[in-house]
């Protein structure tokens, strides 16, 4: 059985009926939409340069090929470890002999009692799309990946965007201060308000309010303020949660429990760490992982140690990252230039490279530092000059 | 069996050419997949269904014929 339909719970449904598993299937997901690709809800679907024709991740014949026992606007509510079994909202229980739970994540929300809209899921996408006219004064909280992205289509559509983001510089958790900034310089060229180091306390039914009791003025509120598991399910069952499901390096949550994509925090020992990652790739790799250790003999499981990698799309900026930049040491800038929006930066954590985040140059080139990244490369090796541009 | 690629939907990942590097290959400036086998010989069809699985866009399709 797996439980969620979304990118890592389809990947893990095919893995197993490609692997060679025949039995039954029980795919659930709590959304009534057949298995859906998000990341264009911010992109071309909120854009409406796509209509959601396009966002199927297989075709219903190739859906059908795979015997499902197919639940969707079905959400799981209970795990029973002991008699391994799950309980659905619609009151069925679902036996299983193996279980990969992909339940992902849902948007953070805020206190108050306005309108605001988040955007996770599909209707979401389409609510927010609805509301985004020309001369809209649109508030977007949060300018992280997802909130950058909707700042930049709204822009295009013709809103009047404010970015309201509580950090100093967006993003210099995640990619470092100097190209946290150089991705935030973009929204003031194009002409969207960025405050930063201001934090939102509530929506009310004209705006949000800051902490210091301003009202910020807005016809529509996006909140973009990251994400929580979906774990709650799980409660009392003993399936160990924390932030996410934790796994061991096989994704394995308990004896014949696996868990993948957004809801999954597990150990990986590329980078010698736990991680949860909520990106696209991961999901669907993590699925596959998930689903061939779960149908393998125990020793010939095999641990789960990929490149993370992500991409956003911002104004006329591409961005894309291998691995795992989070908790960096050092960052230095390994190729073209900051100012130009268009370099590569190499980040070091420990002695060794562990990231490479490159905006505006030709993907095949920056595929290479995927390549020096999983071989584990030593700091030295892959930056010769390192330590001129501390970051 | 037949490779289909959807050329608009993809998002210059290269998934696909590390699944299948004998198949697909991405265009030098903008990253976009290059189908160079479009009726891939058996020994392959294993890497193709491995790229059509990782694409992170569902850009990729394996058809009869």
């Amino acid at each position: 059985m797996v439980a969620g339909a979304s990118a890592a719970g389809l990947a893990a449904a095919e893995t197993l009926r490609r692997a060679g598993y025949d039995g039954t299937l029980t795919l659930v997901g709590d959304e009534p939409h057949a298995p859906y690709d998000r990341p264009p809800l911010s992109k071309q679907i909120l854009s409406g340069e796509w209509t959601t024709g396009r966002l199927p991740l297989r075709l219903r014949a190739d859906l059908d090929a795979l015997g499902l026992d197919l639940r969707l606007g079905t959400a799981a509510t209970g795990l029973d470890l002991t008699d391994r079994a799950v309980c659905l909202a619609d009151g069925s229980r679902v036996p299983y002999d193996g279980l990969i739970v992909a339940t992902g994540v849902r948007p953070r929300r805020l206190p108050g009692d306005g309108r605001a809209h988040v955007l996770r899921t599909l209707d979401d996408a389409l609510a927010l799309r609805e509301r985004l006219k020309p001369g809209c004064r649109l508030v977007v909280v949060g300018a992280g990946f997802l909130g950058a992205e909707a700042a930049a289509v709204a822009w295009r559509l013709g809103a009047r965007v404010t970015l309201l983001e509580p950090a100093p510089v967006p993003l210099a958790h995640a990619v470092g201060t100097e190209v946290g900034q150089v991705l935030s310089q973009a929204h003031l060229d194009h002409g969207v308000e960025l405050r930063t180091g201001v934090t939102v306390t509530e929506v009310t039914g004209g705006g949000v309010r800051l902490a210091d009791g301003e009202l910020v003025e807005a016809d529509e509120v996006l909140v973009a303020v990251g994400s929580l598991p979906n774990i709650e399910w799980l409660a009392g069952s003993g399936l160990r949660v924390g932030d996410g499901v934790l796994c061991d390096e096989y994704c394995e949550a308990a004896p014949g429990v696996y868990a993948a994509g957004d809801v999954a925090r597990w150990d990986n020992p590329l980078f010698g760490t736990s991680m949860r990652i909520e990106h696209r790739t991961n999901a669907a790799e993590q699925g596959m992982a998930a689903a061939r250790n779960l149908l393998a003999a125990p020793d010939a499981r095999r641990p789960f140690a990929p490149v993370p990698y992500f991409w956003s799309d911002q104004y006329d900026m591409k961005v894309q990252a291998y691995g795992f930049l989070r908790g960096h040491d050092e960052v230095a800038v390994v190729d073209g230039d900051l100012a130009e929006r268009r370099f590569v930066a190499a980040y070091r954590t420990g002695e060794r490279l562990t990231g490479a985040l490159a905006v505006g140059m030709p993907p095949k080139a920056v595929r290479a530092w995927r390549q020096a990244i999983a071989g584990g490369t030593a700091w030295p090796d892959a930056v010769p000059a390192a330590g001129t541009e501390a970051a | 069996m037949r490779v289909e690629l959807d050329v608009p939907k993809c998002v210059a990942s290269g998934q696909c050419v590390m699944a299948a590097p004998d198949v697909f290959d991405q265009r030098d400036d903008d990253g976009v997949a290059i189908l160079l086998e479009e009726r891939p010989g058996e020994e392959l069809l294993d890497d193709v269904r491995e790229a059509v699985a990782v694409c992170p866009a569902a850009a990729i399709r394996l058809v009869e014929g």
